[in-house]
C-alpha cells in the first residue's frame, strides 16, 4: 500500500490576483489521519474544497486513488474533468462542514437516508438500516424524527458526520468541524471523530484549531502557512519540537 | 382615420405599420397622462392613507385598513365601472379621462400607502429617538429627518408602481378613453388586420418598460443611500 | 329590481370567474416554476428563452397580451398557413397564465437563489447531481421563500380574471355590465360585484395562508 490515496502535485489555486495555494506538493497515505493547521487564508480549507471537488485548481495535478481528480485520461491525454469524471471520483470522498450544512427541510433519518437512496440507488429498507446504525454510532439513536432546527450544534454536526459516512466514502474529510460549536458542544462531536478514527481504516484529513485533539489522533500533522507546507511530521515532534521559527510563533499564539 | 392621420393598407405591411406608428404615438401620449395623472392621485390618496393608518384612534386606523384591502382586493375595471356609472347618478360628473385616472389613482394608493409605511418604518427608529433627544418637534422631525432617509428607499418601488400604472392604462380603453391599445383595436376593426397595430402597441410597451425600469435603477443608484443631503 | 334579483346571474359569473382563477393559477404557476428554473440554467437557449417569455410577459399589459393572443394571432397563423384562431376561452387562460407565469417566474428564480450556497455544497459532497440538488435540496427550501409573493399573485390572478369579459367571457364583470345595462341600477349592482370580488379574495387570502403553513411546517421547529 505504498501508493499514497491523496497526492497533490504542483498544486497552485488563485482567486483573481491571490494565490491562495502555490506548488503545493502534498500527499497522504491510505488509512492515515493527517491533521492540517495554520493561520487564517493559509490555504488549508481550500485544500479540503479541492479534494471535495467544491473548488477547481489553476495549475498541477489533484490525485485521489491513484487517479487525476480535476482531470481525465481521454485517449492518453489529459483533459479537464467531465461531471461524470467528478461523479466517479466524488464517491471516494465525503466531507463534514464547519456550518454542518444539514438539509434544514428534513428529518435527521431523511437527511441521512436522502443521498444513499437517491445517489446510490439503496433501498428504503437498506438506506434506512444504515442510517440507524450510523445514528447509533455517533449516539443520536433518539433524534431521528427530528428536524436539524430542532438540534443543538453538537448534535447537528454528529449527524453531519453520520451523513457523510452514509455514502461510505473511503477519505473523509473535516473542515473545522467544531469551530462553529459552543466550547461545552465540541466535545461531543470529538469523542464521534475519536471513535472514528480508532476504530476504522478511513483515510482522514481533518483542519482544525483544536491543537490537544490533533496531537491525540493524528499520524502526521502539517502545517500550513501562506499556501504551502511549511512543516509537517509525526505530531509529537510537530508540536514538541517543532523545527521551523513560524511553526514555533504560531503554537506559541494560540497556546 | 384617427388623430388627424390616415393609415396605408396598399403598400404592404412596413407602410402600413410606418403609417399608424404617429397614431399608436399619438394613444401613447394619452397613456403617458392618464398614467401620470393616476401615478399623482395616487401619491396624494396613499399618503392619506398611510397618515390615517397611523392615527392613534384603533377606529380610524382599522376602518382605513379595511378599505385599503377592500380596493387592493377588487379588480381596476369594476372599480372604473362603479365611478363611471355610479358617481353620475349621485350628480357627480367627470370627464371619462379624469374618471379613469381617478380609478388608476384609488386603485394604487392602496399600494403606495404601503410603500409609504414601510419606507417609513424602515428609517431606523434610533434616528428618532435622536431627534427627540435633541427636542426636535414632531413635524420638523418627519420632514427634515426621518423624509429624507426615507424616499431614497422607497424610490425603487414607486418607479415600479408607476410602470404597473402604465401597463394598466388600457383598462381605461372601455370608458372610451382612446389610449395606445384602444386606438391599435380601432385601426384593427377598421382594416381588419390587427396583428401589425397590436404588436406594435407590444413593442413600444416593451421599449417603455425597459426604459423606465433602466431609468428607475438609474435613479436608484445614484440616489445616496443615506438620505437626501440637507445643507 | 330589488338587488336578490340580481344575485342568480352574477353568482354565475362568479363561477366563472372562478374557473378562470383556478386556471390561470394552475397553468401560472407550472409557467413559473418552468420559466423560474428554465431562467437559472446554464443551457443558454432554455435561459435565453426564459428571459425573453419573463421581459415579453412582464414587459407589457395584461390586456395588451389578451387582445394580441385573441385578434392578432389569428392573422398571424394566415399569414403562415396555420389556423390559429383561438376560442375566448383558450385566448383569455393562456393570456392570463403566461402572464401570471411571468411574475411568478421571478418569485421562483428569486427564492431558489436565496437558498444558501452551502446547502449546494453539501448536496454535492454527497454526490447529488445538479438537477437532483434542485429539486430535493433548493425546491424544498425555496418554496416557503415564495410563498408570500405567490399570495398576493393569486390575489392579482382573481382580480386580473376581470378582464377576460372584454372578449366576450361571461364572467362576474361581464355579467355586472349586463345587468347595468338591462336595469340602469348601476349603484346596487357595482356595490354588489364590488362586494362578491372582496369576498372571493378573502377566500382566496385564507387558502394561501393554509398553504404557507403546510409548506413552512419544518421551518417552526426552532430551538
Amino acid at each position: 500500500m505504498s501508493d499514497p490515496i491523496i497526492l497533490f502535485d504542483k498544486v497552485k489555486k488563485a482567486y483573481g490576483n491571490f494565490t491562495v495555494i502555490n506548488e503545493l506538493d502534498f500527499e497522504v497515505r491510505r488509512g492515515e489521519k493527517v491533521t492540517i493547521i495554520g493561520p487564517s487564508g493559509s490555504g488549508k480549507s481550500t485544500v479540503l474544497r479541492i479534494l471535495m471537488t467544491l473548488e477547481g485548481i489553476n495549475a498541477g495535478a489533484v490525485y485521489v486513488g491513484g487517479e487525476p481528480l480535476w482531470h481525465e485520461r481521454r485517449n492518453s491525454s489529459l483533459v479537464p474533468a467531465s461531471e461524470k469524471h467528478l461523479r466517479k471520483m466524488r464517491t471516494q470522498l465525503g466531507m463534514v462542514f464547519q456550518q454542518f450544512n444539514l438539509f434544514p427541510h428534513m428529518t435527521v433519518l431523511r437527511n441521512l437516508t436522502e443521498a444513499p437512496r437517491v445517489v446510490l440507488g439503496l433501498s428504503k429498507a437498506e438506506a434506512r438500516h444504515r442510517a440507524e446504525e450510523l445514528l447509533e454510532l455517533v449516539g443520536l439513536v433518539d433524534q431521528a424524527h427530528k428536524f436539524p432546527g430542532q438540534l443543538s450544534g453538537g448534535q447537528q454536526q454528529r449527524v453531519g458526520i453520520a451523513r457523510a459516512l452514509a455514502m461510505r466514502p473511503k477519505i473523509m474529510l473535516f473542515d473545522e468541524p467544531t469551530s462553529a460549536l459552543d466550547p461545552e458542544l465540541v466535545g461531543e462531536v470529538l469523542n464521534v471523530i475519536r471513535k472514528l478514527a480508532a476504530e476504522h481504516d478511513l483515510t482522514m484529513l481533518m483542519v482544525t484549531h483544536e491543537m490537544r485533539f490533533a496531537r491525540e489522533i493524528s499520524d502526521r500533522v502539517c502545517f500550513f502557512d501562506k499556501g504551502r507546507i511549511r512543516e509537517e511530521g509525526p505530531p509529537d515532534q510537530l508540536f514538541g519540537q517543532p523545527r521551523e521559527e513560524r511553526t514555533r510563533d504560531f503554537l506559541r499564539a494560540v497556546g | 382615420m384617427l388623430y388627424g392621420f390616415t393609415w396605408d393598407t396598399s403598400n404592404g405591411e412596413l407602410a402600413f405599420a410606418l403609417s399608424i406608428l404617429p397614431i399608436l404615438l399619438t394613444g401613447l401620449l394619452t397613456t403617458l397622462k392618464a398614467a401620470f395623472l393616476g401615478f399623482f392621485v395616487a401619491c396624494v390618496l396613499g399618503l392619506l392613507f398611510a397618515v390615517l393608518r397611523g392615527m392613534p384612534s384603533k377606529l380610524v386606523a382599522w376602518s382605513t385598513a379595511v378599505l385599503i384591502e377592500f380596493i387592493r382586493d377588487t379588480p381596476l375595471i369594476v372599480q372604473l365601472f362603479f365611478l363611471y356609472y355610479v358617481l353620475p347618478e349621485y350628480g357627480i360628473v367627470f370627464p371619462a379621462f379624469l374618471t379613469g385616472a381617478l380609478a388608476l389613482g384609488i386603485q394604487y394608493s392602496a399600494y403606495i400607502s404601503e410603500v409609504y409605511r414601510a419606507g417609513i418604518q424602515a428609517v431606523d427608529h434610533g434616528q428618532r429617538e435622536a431627534a427627540k433627544s435633541l427636542d426636535l418637534p414632531p413635524s420638523r422631525t418627519f420632514t427634515h429627518v426621518i423624509l429624507p432617509q426615507a424616499i431614497p428607499r422607497v424610490i425603487p418601488a414607486m418607479g415600479n408602481y408607476l410602470v404597473s400604472i402604465t401597463k394598466d392604462v388600457p383598462v381605461l380603453s372601455v370608458v372610451t378613453i382612446v389610449e395606445m391599445l384602444n386606438a391599435a383595436k380601432i385601426i384593427g376593426d377598421q382594416t381588419f388586420n390587427y396583428l401589425v397595430p397590436l404588436s406594435m402597441v407590444g413593442g413600444i410597451y416593451l421599449i417603455l418598460t425597459i426604459f423606465a425600469s433602466a431609468l428607475v435603477r438609474l435613479a436608484d443608484v445614484n440616489l445616496p443611500k443615506k438620505g437626501i443631503p440637507l445643507r | 329590481m330589488h338587488w336578490s334579483g340580481y344575485l342568480e346571474p352574477l353568482a354565475h359569473g362568479a363561477w366563472v370567474t372562478i374557473q378562470f382563477t383556478l386556471y390561470s393559477i394552475l397553468f401560472g404557476g407550472i409557467c413559473s416554476f418552468a420559466f423560474g428554473i428554465g431562467k437559472l440554467s446554464k443551457n443558454w437557449f432554455i435561459s435565453g428563452l426564459s428571459i425573453i417569455y419573463i421581459e415579453i410577459f412582464r414587459g407589457t399589459s395584461l390586456l395588451v397580451q389578451l387582445f394580441w393572443l385573441f385578434f392578432a394571432l389569428p392573422i398571424a397563423g394566415d399569414m403562415i398557413g396555420i389556423d390559429l384562431r383561438l376560442s375566448p376561452t383558450v385566448a383569455g387562460v393562456l393570456a392570463l397564465s403566461f402572464n401570471l407565469g411571468a411574475y411568478g417566474a421571478e418569485i421562483v428564480r428569486g427564492a431558489i437563489q436565496a437558498v444558501s450556497p452551502a446547502q449546494y455544497e453539501a448536496a454535492k459532497a454527497l454526490n447529488f447531481s445538479s438537477s437532483q440538488a434542485l429539486w430535493r435540496v433548493a425546491l424544498p427550501q425555496a418554496i416557503p421563500e415564495m410563498m408570500p409573493s405567490f399570495s398576493n399573485l393569486a390575489i392579482a390572478a382573481l382580480k386580473d380574471t376581470s378582464l377576460v369579459s372584454l372578449i366576450t367571457l361571461t364572467d362576474l364583470t361581464f355579467a355586472a355590465e349586463q345587468l347595468r345595462n338591462f336595469y340602469q341600477d348601476s349603484t346596487t349592482v357595482y356595490t354588489m360585484v364590488l362586494l362578491m370580488y372582496f369576498g372571493m379574495a378573502l377566500v382566496v387570502s385564507a387558502i394561501m395562508r393554509a398553504v404557507e403553513v403546510s409548506v413552512t411546517r419544518w421551518r417552526g421547529h426552532r430551538r
